[in-house]
């Protein structure tokens, strides 16, 4: 149910339909992180989703970005930490360090 | 991601063939690598290909660093199986949870009046002897077998096969007195010692389970520990990326 492929088959079914899609994976972690490697989040360009990339604490960043990349068609690199003073303003409360890639389904 | 790539890993899936898809980070350009061969980008890349390769090994997914390129190996193996054998109450809440747990699931009983769909929805269902069953499905390192029955002449040649073979869990159901019988009776049917040993019976987590449905949760979480601490030996420590 929550296997990746089940987040490509949405994707897919989103692309088919004709609406703008974009993949989030989680490519990186350090430390505790609530979501493992190769966990996906597919959204499409009304803002729904599909599957996870955390506990819940960084998808609505994640999704800004792959709106973004919907839009102009380029792949992004995501960093969010604990504390994210700096880039972000969402961090993970267990105190990991996640790093996620964006892009667009082409 | 290209649209065409999500249909190669729909495929690699309903075939259960075993697939890695490489990112290259800094353009989204996409290589499929398999155990016999690679298409995309990267194809010709050895070094790339053989990284590849061993993340399906472990089954685990990575970011690695390619003469200063970093590429996302995103691993898609083929889910678990766990085979049930016996359609009783107990396999009735154990096949769904399975499923959920992503398990592909199928369940075996050569009783026609156990062995229903409508018993078993979105199940698969076969109607036959264990042994035969397993022959015609073909048992490998990512299945689990349990045995339900009870019933000695349905359970004992459906352990034999799965002893024999290269299953990564095998339990099966019964008390410790029913499980010290079946030691006298495997081992006349020529199980080593140290076959017999990979059986976990009394079969679950000690959780005080009672309800089929609080059984099936102890099968699963045993179940989900097993195949865990095997893969995290076959990976060894974790490397951190770059």
């Amino acid at each position: 149910m929550s296997d990746a492929l089940d987040v490509l088959d949405q994707v897919g079914k989103w692309k088919n339909a004709g609406k703008g899609v974009a993949i989030a994976t989680v490519i990186t972690t350090w430390g505790s992180s609530p979501r493992p490697v190769g966990s996906q989040l597919g959204v499409d360009d009304s803002g729904a989703m599909v599957g996870s990339v955390s506990g819940g604490c960084i998808e609505g960043a994640v999704v800004k970005e792959a709106l973004d990349a919907i839009k102009d068609g380029k792949p992004r690199l995501l960093d969010f930490g604990v504390t994210d003073e700096q880039a972000w303003d969402v961090g993970l409360a267990c105190g990991g360090k996640v790093q996620v890639f964006v892009e667009k389904v082409s | 991601m290209k649209t065409e790539t999500i249909a190669a890993l729909q495929q690699a899936r309903t075939k259960r063939t075993a697939v890695t898809l490489a990112t290259r980070l800094s353009d989204a350009a996409e290589t499929l690598i398999y155990l016999d061969k690679a298409d995309g980008a990267m194809a010709g890349d050895a070094t790339l290909v053989s990284a590849a390769r061993r993340a399906m090994a472990i089954g685990r997914s990575e970011t690695i660093d390619l003469g200063g390129q970093k590429i996302f190996l995103n691993v898609y193996v083929p889910p678990p199986r766990l085979i049930i054998v016996g359609a009783v109450h107990i396999a009735q809440t154990l096949a769904p949870m399975a499923t959920m747990l992503d398990f592909d699931v199928t369940v075996v009983d050569p009783r026609g009046a156990w062995a229903t769909s409508a018993r078993f929805p979105g199940v698969k269902v076969i109607q036959d002897w264990a042994d035969e069953a397993f022959q015609a499905m073909g048992l490998d390192v990512s299945t689990a077998v349990v045995t339900l029955t009870h019933d000695p002449k349905l359970d004992d040649p459906a352990l034999e096969s799965a002893l024999r073979s290269d299953v990564f869990y095998v339990g099966s159901l019964g008390s410790k007195r029913t499980h010290a019988k079946r030691k006298e009776r495997l081992t006349e049917a020529g199980i080593t010692e140290e076959q017999f040993a990979r059986i976990h019976g009394p079969v679950g987590l000690n959780i005080g389970a009672k309800s089929p449905a609080e059984i099936a949760v102890s099968i699963l979480g045993q179940i989900v520990e097993v195949r865990a601490r095997r893969l995290e030996a076959l990976a060894g420590p974790k490397v951190v990326a770059a």
